[in-house]
């Protein structure tokens, strides 16, 4: 068993090699821990999901999509302040109900761009042989993902809450409505971040994934649409109220209205405190859900 | 201190044996792991990266137990995966860089080892293209690159010339000489062809069916034997009996005979010993062992069969 082990010092002979050749120098310096690499994966992800540092072709959906979502908030606060209103025309806490089609879409274009190249191309099995475990990686992208998805949302809502300020309307009346949207834009986030992730992890192929988030979430706005619509004709007061939880838009709207003090904006809002318990916990349940799924799926990828 | 030592490392999946009772120790170097495609190969890597639990035996590598230290051992080495594991719409810099920063590197350090690493590995201005375009030497480059670029003491390469044409292979050999000797990093590369690690290894662990077949460094396999081959016209069996009672040690391989070589006056015995019988002598010559005979001969798990002797 002996070998002519190579001391490192060998790779310092000087002399060696052409003169644009520095020879291989070793790495002293830091090497972050777990946590921190987790840190990076995240912020190169969130930055990703907005084709930052990534090819130009790779910015265009992602910035549409934000001036798409941006573009009704920035009217109505330019009319807003112009003609100095005593009021915004729509709510903050409706805004996101209003426009989901751009969300879903946006969600739909950047979940299979965070999670399936990587298992499709095996790009896995460089992260698994490195000191990040598992869940850290799908820590990280679901973190990732769900910032993306807030910033998304929550910049309209900012333009609007500068609009009003702009037309001079009272602050008091303005932040709280305020805050109670970004609230609901972190959770939305973190519902429709859930899910999309889930659905990309196992349609490796991104185009096919691309399709079968649209298609969830149209249903799920569909279905929640038709049977609240139905319920509340027939006077099915309760039942319409639990129908808004189909869709991750309602289920988040019937939070703030419930319990965050928010206007409701739909036929029918989750029934007394039960019922915002129940949203609540619904979300909490769609999320945790989501995250143990996807913790499944990776147990499963080897390198 | 080995960089790899694993104790009766066991690994079963159901009824199947992947890894069986394997005990080795593997020193600083070059080394290479042998093995059929299926000889748990892959297996013992995934082990030693502390990503797969074994079923019992126990394993260390750079000294940390690879059951509970897992993410220790793998900030320190490196792998390089057997299959293509490169998403295609990212530069090979781009990639290099992430992955380094992956391994626990600051940013400006990973750009830094970035380049210095890909200029090692051999990619220079097609580093900012898209590694879609790439052919299989390049990529091949680029899985190397990312094994190295946290400056491992260790990596594991899982048939690093896989698909690549005969000067693509001989330039990744000379390269993981170089990673071995100029670079000073151990090396333990899997491969199931014989040909191509005796030029690069320092030592070799075969592996069969998940267990070692034999471990033993190249000089010992492939330096220049004390044995010469002789073959002759007719009664093989009458001049192996002659020359046994010559006191010399003969074996029988097919229809050559080989004859410990002694000192010069060898080759005298063997004219004199054909001449006595009157047979013709086809050939009478100075014998190299090649590793390939590690599967041909009839092994112990010490090496203690003929080849090893000298």
């Amino acid at each position: 068993m002996s070998t002519p082990a190579e001391p490192r010092a060998a790779a310092a002979r000087p002399g060696a090699g052409v003169i644009h050749d520095l020879g291989y120098r070793h790495y002293d310096g830091v090497r972050l821990g777990r946590a921190a690499i987790t840190r990076a994966l995240f912020v190169e992800s969130a930055k990703g999901a907005y084709g930052l540092g990534r090819s130009t072709r790779s910015k265009v959906m992602p910035l549409l999509l934000l001036a798409a979502i941006s573009l009704p908030a920035l009217i109505i606060a330019v009319v807003a302040a112009v003609t100095a209103a005593d009021k915004l025309p729509t709510n903050y806490t409706a805004y996101a109900l209003h426009l989901q089609l751009v969300v879903m879409v946006y969600v739909a274009g950047q979940a299979p761009a965070g999670v399936s190249r990587d298992l499709r191309f095996r790009v896995m099995s460089l992260y698994l042989s490195r000191p990040l475990e598992r869940i850290d990686y799908v820590a990280a992208k679901y973190a990732a993902l769900t910032a993306a998805t807030f910033v998304l949302m929550a910049l309209p809502l900012t333009i609007l809450f500068v609009g009003a300020l702009l037309a001079k309307l009272p602050v008091g009346e303005q932040v709280p409505d305020y805050l109670r949207s970004l609230g609901g834009a972190f959770l939305t986030a973190l519902v429709l971040a859930g899910i999309g992730l889930v659905i990309a992890a196992v349609t490796p192929r991104r185009g096919l994934g691309v399709a079968a988030i649209i298609a969830v979430l149209a249903v799920l706005a569909g279905v929640q649409g038709a049977v609240q619509g139905i319920a509340d004709h027939e006077n099915q007061d309760t039942f319409a109220g639990y129908a808004g939880l189909f869709s991750p838009f309602t289920l988040v709207h019937g939070v703030q209205s419930s319990l965050l003090g928010a206007e409701n904006e739909l036929p029918a809002g989750p029934p007394g405190a039960l019922g915002g318990v129940v949203f609540l916990a619904v979300v909490v349940g769609v999320v945790a859900a989501c995250f143990g799924a996807l913790l499944l799926r990776y147990r499963r990828v080897s390198i | 201190m080995p960089m790899i030592s694993t104790e009766a490392l066991t690994k079963r999946y159901g009824s199947v044996t992947a890894v069986s009772e394997l005990s080795v120790d593997v020193e600083p170097g070059v080394v290479g792991l042998i093995g059929a495609n299926g000889a748990g190969k892959s297996t013992l890597i995934k082990m030693v990266l502390g990503l797969l639990p074994a079923t019992s035996g126990r394993a260390t590598v750079l000294g940390l137990d690879v059951a509970t230290d897992g993410a220790a051992i793998r900030e320190r080495v490196g792998y390089m995966p057997e299959h293509d594991c490169l998403p295609p719409d990212v530069s090979a810099t781009e990639l290099v860089v992430h992955m380094a920063r992956m391994s626990g590197l600051p940013r400006a350090a990973a750009r830094e080892r970035t380049a210095d690493t890909l200029r090692h590995v051999g990619l220079y201005e097609e580093r900012y293209r898209s590694i879609g375009g790439y052919s299989t030497g390049m990529k091949q480059r680029v899985k190397l690159a990312q094994a190295l670029v946290h400056d491992p003491q260790l990596v594991l390469l899982d048939e690093p010339t896989n698909g690549l044409d005969p000067a693509g292979r001989d330039d990744m050999l000379g390269l993981i000489r170089r990673i071995g000797t100029e670079f000073g990093i151990s090396v333990l590369v899997a491969s199931h062809l014989l040909g191509e690690l005796e030029r690069v290894c320092d030592h070799v662990v075969v592996i069969d069916a998940g267990q070692l077949l034999r471990s033993s460094s190249t000089a010992d396999v492939t330096a220049a034997s004390p044995l010469i081959a002789v073959e002759v016209t007719e009664r093989t069996e009458d001049l192996a009996a002659a020359l046994r009672q010559a006191g010399l040690g003969v074996a029988t391989v097919g229809p050559l005979l080989e004859v410990d070589l002694r000192d010069d006056m060898t080759y005298d015995v063997v004219r004199d010993a054909v001449v006595r019988l009157g047979v013709g002598l086809v050939r009478m010559e100075r014998r190299r062992h090649r590793m390939a005979e590690i599967f041909t001969t009839p092994t112990t798990p010490d090496g203690g069969q003929h080849v090893d002797a000298r």
